[in-house]
């Protein structure tokens, strides 16, 4: 079943067309990745989503209804979060804050208390920093902060965009460990966005590739990985 | 070994020009005059320490005010990036209104019948009255401006401020109205050789008690939470489902609420309100806003506070040991080159940006 669904969208900075014209679907339950080079159209896909941008043509579609109408917080509502690129915690606000900035759409307190462990559990690390500035974070800690307080949401789909970006491999390895815990263990749907290829097609069910605002090719992250075309652009070989 | 401090200072000596020097010169001239007329003044003993107790007091008493004033200014800037330069008038409507409520309670004689009661109804009729404006200037003047060029609110704001200020004197009259004196507040307290005014104590008081409050609001609250996320980043905060709009109004509502309450302490210090009452308490407190750092609460109390003191002291402490005639005529002087000098040497205020925004 598709639990969201882009069809035909097209969105222009001023006078510049960055989609022209994406349809994408993400199933329940899977890892679909979108990879591309830079100014691809990456980032701009899940900023339309998420309902920052707002499309020139096309429609976004979470569980058959239409998001273009709704602004940012009531797609969060729904149950749709975005980890922005470059992670964008609070750095003036506690760990802790973060995470309770988090789930500043639920008021559920003891379901958040719970949650919050949950968040500790996976990343122990941010446990012990609970009361520290984000800003005086290193960098895989505030990814794992920006991942944790998503989850705080108790979101249905997680975006993610360029979740390596400026991390140590070792970093990389770990976070993408977590990004496929969280999918297998929880049934988290996620849409990953990656420069990355090589990462993003090792845990991905499906991915699909888009270059300058069109999509180019997709299939399951098997076939993408083993086809020639993208081993040459993306994968390096 | 030249070491690497050494070094930072010649690279800066090396590129200092002729204004770096020239304004150096003039902060060192003007920190000697402080220095020299404080010396001459003290050695003249022209005040006894009581003198100096009741500027003090009055100063804080002052600053306070200024303080929940420059409140609004900072957090707004935190919010939007922009001076609502029609914040004066926001403290201004507050209290105006609620003079008429002050004078019914008056006649009536409950105030002094229930003088605390009564002083609570005036603020939060005053209050109200400036919240709502904050709010509803917000609304019309500044929401459909977001996202044009920051020229183009600031300049809104000097058009809404005196938008404002002719709608009160359309509304009120132009006629400068005496608020009632309180039976309860008049008078001194002694405590051992210091005698203080009772008004002033009580002011103090209560600005202090509000400003915490009005803090621990922005800290612990979820609102208040909401508020900072947008401060700090407003797509972020988006992202995490925060309705922006709504957090932006609720800062103009806090911001609104500080300074409808200063206005009635304004009004019990100075004992009267008019039309015009918002601008110079509103530039000052805009001062103190940028001397603590503009965007930092802490620092807007902390701001407010300074300049009051520095405001009450600064006449007869510096300025007669330099034998300025009339110095109590240069009181708002002394202000606004404390804001030009903050501006030169230190634009980020007293506790400006410790932290960098991101890694």
């Amino acid at each position: 079943m598709n639990l969201l669904e882009v069809r035909n969208l097209r969105v222009a900075y001023g006078a510049i067309e960055a989609l022209k014209g994406i349809s994408l679907e993400v199933r329940e339950g899977e890892i679909l990745t979108l990879i591309g080079g830079n100014g691809a159209g990456k980032t701009t896909t899940l900023r339309t989503i998420s309902g920052l941008l707002k499309p020139v043509a096309g429609d976004i579609l979470f569980q058959g209804d239409s998001l273009l109408k709704y602004r940012p917080h009531e797609i969060v509502q729904k149950g749709i979060i975005h980890v922005p690129e470059g992670r964008r915690v609070f750095a003036r606000m506690t760990v802790q804050e973060n995470l309770e900035m988090g789930a500043y759409v639920r008021s559920d307190k003891d379901g958040i208390a719970e949650d919050m462990e949950k968040v500790f559990t996976l990343f122990p690390r941010l446990k012990e920093r609970r009361n520290q500035l984000a800003g005086t974070l290193s960098g895989g800690e505030q990814q794992m902060l920006a991942i944790g307080r998503a989850l705080m949401s108790r979101p249905r789909v997680l975006l993610m965009d360029e979740p390596s970006m400026g991390l140590a491999p070792v970093l990389v390895e770990e976070i993408f460990d977590t990004i496929r815990e969280l999918n297998q263990k929880q049934g988290l749907t996620i849409l990953l966005v990656e420069q990355n290829a090589h990462m993003a097609l090792q845990i991905a069910h499906r991915g699909y590739v888009i270059e300058t605002g069109r999509i180019r090719l997709h299939g399951t992250a098997k076939e993408l990985s083993t086809n020639p075309e993208v081993q040459k652009a993306y994968l390096g070989g | 070994m030249v070491s690497a401090r050494t070094a930072r200072w010649r690279v800066r000596l090396r590129h200092l020009s002729g204004t770096d020097v020239a304004l150096w010169l003039i902060g060192a001239l003007l920190l000697a005059m402080v220095l020299i007329g404080s010396y001459k003044s003290l050695q003249a003993g022209r005040y006894t320490t009581r003198q100096w107790l009741d500027f003090i007091i009055f100063g804080l008493a002052q600053g306070g005010v200024y303080a929940l004033i420059a409140l609004g200014y900072t957090m707004v800037y935190g919010v939007l990036q922009m001076i609502n330069f029609a914040h004066g008038e926001v403290f201004m409507s507050g209290p105006f209104t609620a003079y008429f409520v002050a004078r019914a309670l008056d006649k009536a004689g409950y105030f002094d019948s229930y003088p605390i009661l009564s002083l609570a109804i005036v603020f939060v009729v005053a209050m109200a009255v400036s919240t709502f404006v904050a709010v509803v200037l917000e609304l019309v003047a500044y929401r459909p401006l977001r996202g044009a060029p920051r020229l183009v609110p600031l300049i809104t704001a000097i058009g809404a401020s005196f938008f404002l200020q002719y709608t009160f004197r359309g509304l009120y009259g132009s006629g400068v109205k005496a608020y009632p004196d309180i039976e309860l507040l008049q008078g001194t307290w002694s405590l051992g050789p210091v005698v203080i005014q009772k008004t002033l104590v009580v002011v103090f008081i209560a600005a202090i008690v509000l400003l915490v409050g009005l803090y621990l609001f922005v800290q612990h609250t979820k609102i208040g939470k909401g508020i900072r996320a947008v401060a700090e980043d407003q797509q972020a905060a988006a992202l995490m489902g925060v309705n922006v709009d709504r957090m932006v109004s609720m800062t103009f509502a806090v911001g609104g609420a500080g300074a409808g309450a200063a206005g009635v302490l304004y009004a019990l210090i100075f004992k009267q309100v008019h039309f015009f009452m918002g601008f110079i308490p509103g530039i000052k407190a805009f001062t103190a806003a940028v001397l603590g750092g503009i965007g930092n609460i802490p620092g807007a109390m902390l701001g407010g506070l300074f300049l009051g003191v520095f405001e009450s002291l600064g006449p007869s402490l510096f300025l007669e040991g330099l034998g300025v005639p009339a110095p109590y005529q240069l009181k708002d002087a002394i202000a606004f080159t404390m804001l030009v000098l903050v501006l030169i040497f230190r634009p980020t205020g007293i506790l400006g940006e410790r932290i960098a925004k991101r890694a």
